[in-house]
């Protein structure tokens, strides 16, 4: 294929949170909207009557309460379930349109548009207005040779309403994507971090105009490769691949701060234990073992006049596994090493690290335990009951009952696509 | 975030922590199974109810709006909708629509430039929609389950 043909397209849904909300939450419409973190701590997506009163990303929701009730803001608890199901919908869907598909976040994909015979504008319009029809949910298109570039046009085309939410760049003329690029700060490239672009205006790069004719080998002397590469990218010479599969992750973290301080090894074992058994299920879907695990615990540092305390430590395991009841084990042993009385804990969490393929694991000769086609059938089935009857439906008891410590979410709305008693009412 | 690294649990400590031995497992390999040649795909609901499953959502419905003397047309309070968004509405349709917010689920009369959404329950007044009236229909029922007991 002619490799000047590469083009690349950037889906994302806006405000995807929000949007989720407002499927389902038809009264939600046109009004101010947050949706809130774990906990209900900061703000994590905002609508754009939201922003447009001035609700910032990242937000501590107790410090704007009074605002929002004077504002008429109205705020969600976080529902994963929901947007889980809704991005798998919409990663579906796109997957339509193009044979090559790269996944890059819960609300974002790139799309290889190589050789796709159609006028690319076209395509992404009717991208959006099939997204739009079948979920709900508005998405914006940006259309470039390169990644890079894609994301720019992502942007150009949420934030300029001319673009109808698709944006190609090879459309624009050479003096309007330079118009374009002068308008906006180094910052908003894909991959320029804070850091970096303080650096850069240190330097004299303010505008993406200024970073794309900057010397790209003095760029990679001073700052990175990586760096180098983005350069080339807004020059339009694809430096960045799309990533068809998304690699397995290297290591799986789950951890939580609790909705109220918990302070005995009990409460902290019954969190760590449900921790290592979402860690474990996650592992056995993508078909890897654990050959070490780690256990934090810490008081809150928030609170600094109360005493403070936090430990973590990691241990190999003498085997790999997959096991939720040897993981757990393996966690509660740890646990006992590291608590301590006396102080209010906040947050527990574990690491599942030194990940490998299942079928990658060594025999051992001298170890002789439980039956191990028994144990992963065991685990099986409790992923299994788990997936058709809810999360938790089976669990190893020291998981316990009571949680009292579990995290607020004083505002979720209901789970509308995976649960049946949450499907949503119409009369 | 930095961990410590502890010696290996030493397995006379907590046996149970040991991963058991992959070796040495044998599969069976017995007859082939006869009817092996003749197993077919078991009937799947979804196939035959859901055609895009990425646009279809399920409603739970409330109240008697739709109950009908004609019973291939009536819809129970109780009875889950199945609501198909990649469908377009047409005349006749059952759709679930937004009004003042509020999902509502009718039959959509549209004939001769006049739009209203049409309850099975003669008790119950169709609602016209005037000119300026916008119709937010939400998707199109494709089918209804309902459970005797």
């Amino acid at each position: 294929m002619d490799s000047e043909a590469a083009m690349i397209a950037l889906v994302d849904v806006n405000n995807f949170y929000v949007s989720c909300q407002r499927v389902f939450e038809p009264n939600l419409i046109g009004k101010p909207v947050v949706v809130l973190s774990n906990n209900d701590g900061c703000v994590i997506s905002r609508s754009a009557e939201a922003k447009a009163v001035g609700v910032k990303m990242g937000a501590p929701w107790h410090q704007l309460r009074d605002f929002a009730e004077q504002e008429g803001i109205i705020a969600r608890s976080s529902n994963y379930a929901l947007y889980a199901d809704m991005s798998h919908r919409v990663m579906t869907i796109l997957s339509r349109f193009s044979p090559n598909q790269e996944i890059y976040s819960i609300d974002e994909c790139f799309l290889s548009f190589d050789g796709l015979p159609q006028d690319h504008t076209e395509l992404g319009q009717e991208i959006r207005s099939t997204v739009l029809q079948w979920t709900g949910l508005p998405v914006c298109v940006g259309i470039a040779p390169t990644k890079t570039l894609a994301k720019l046009a992502n942007h150009i085309a949420k934030k300029q309403a001319r673009f109808n939410s698709v944006c190609e760049w090879q459309k624009l003329s050479p003096s309007q994507q330079d118009a374009q690029m002068q308008a906006l700060a180094a910052s908003e490239v894909w991959g320029i971090g804070r850091r970096i672009s303080e650096r850069m205006a240190q330097e004299g790069i303010h505008t993406i105009a200024d970073l794309r004719t900057a010397n790209a080998d003095q760029i990679r002397q001073r700052y990175s490769i990586v760096v180098q590469r983005t350069v080339h990218e807004l020059r339009g010479i694809p430096s960045i691949e799309l990533e068809e599969s998304t690699p397995d992750k290297q290591q799986i973290l789950c951890s939580r701060s609790f909705g109220q301080a918990i302070y005995t090894e009990q409460e902290l074992g019954e969190a760590i234990s449900i921790y290592i058994a979402r860690a474990a299920e996650k592992l056995r879907k993508q078909g890897s073992v654990a050959g070490s695990l780690a256990v934090f615990i810490r008081s809150n540092p928030f609170r600094p006049k109360d005493p403070q305390y936090s430990q973590h430590i990691l241990v190999p395991l003498t085997q790999a596994s997959d096991d939720t009841l040897l993981l757990t084990r393996a966690a509660l042993w740890v646990l006992k090493r590291i608590y301590r009385t006396g102080f209010a804990y906040a947050k527990a969490g574990v690491m599942l690290c030194d990940l490998q393929p299942r079928t990658a694991v060594q025999g051992h000769l001298f170890l002789q335990t439980a039956d191990p086609i028994k144990r992963a059938a065991l685990n099986k089935v409790m992923d299994d009951i788990n997936r058709q009857w809810g999360r938790g439906s089976i669990r190893v008891a020291s998981a316990g009952f009571n949680h009292g410590w579990k995290m607020r979410q004083n505002k979720v709305s209901p789970y509308w696509t995976t649960r049946w008693d949450d499907l949503p009412k119409t009369r | 975030m930095s961990l410590h690294l502890h010696p290996p649990i030493p397995a006379a400590l907590e046996p149970q922590l040991l991963l058991l031995p992959l070796m040495g497992v044998s599969v069976s390999a017995g007859f082939p199974s006869p009817a092996e040649d003749w197993a077919e795909e078991r009937v799947d609901l979804n196939l035959r109810y859901v055609q895009h499953a990425e646009a279809t959502f399920y409603f739970t419905v409330s109240g008697d709006s739709m109950v009908s003397p004609i019973a291939e047309r009536s819809i129970p309070d109780g009875a889950t909708l199945i609501v198909d968004r990649a469908l377009s509405a047409k005349h006749d349709d059952i759709v679930v629509a937004v009004i003042d917010s509020d999902f509502t689920v009718k039959r959509l009369y549209c004939r001769n430039k006049r739009l209203a959404l049409v309850a099975e329950n003669l008790a119950y007044p169709p609602i016209v929609m005037g000119d300026e009236q916008e119709l937010s229909i939400w998707g199109v029922v494709t089918a209804w389950i309902v459970r005797p007991r």
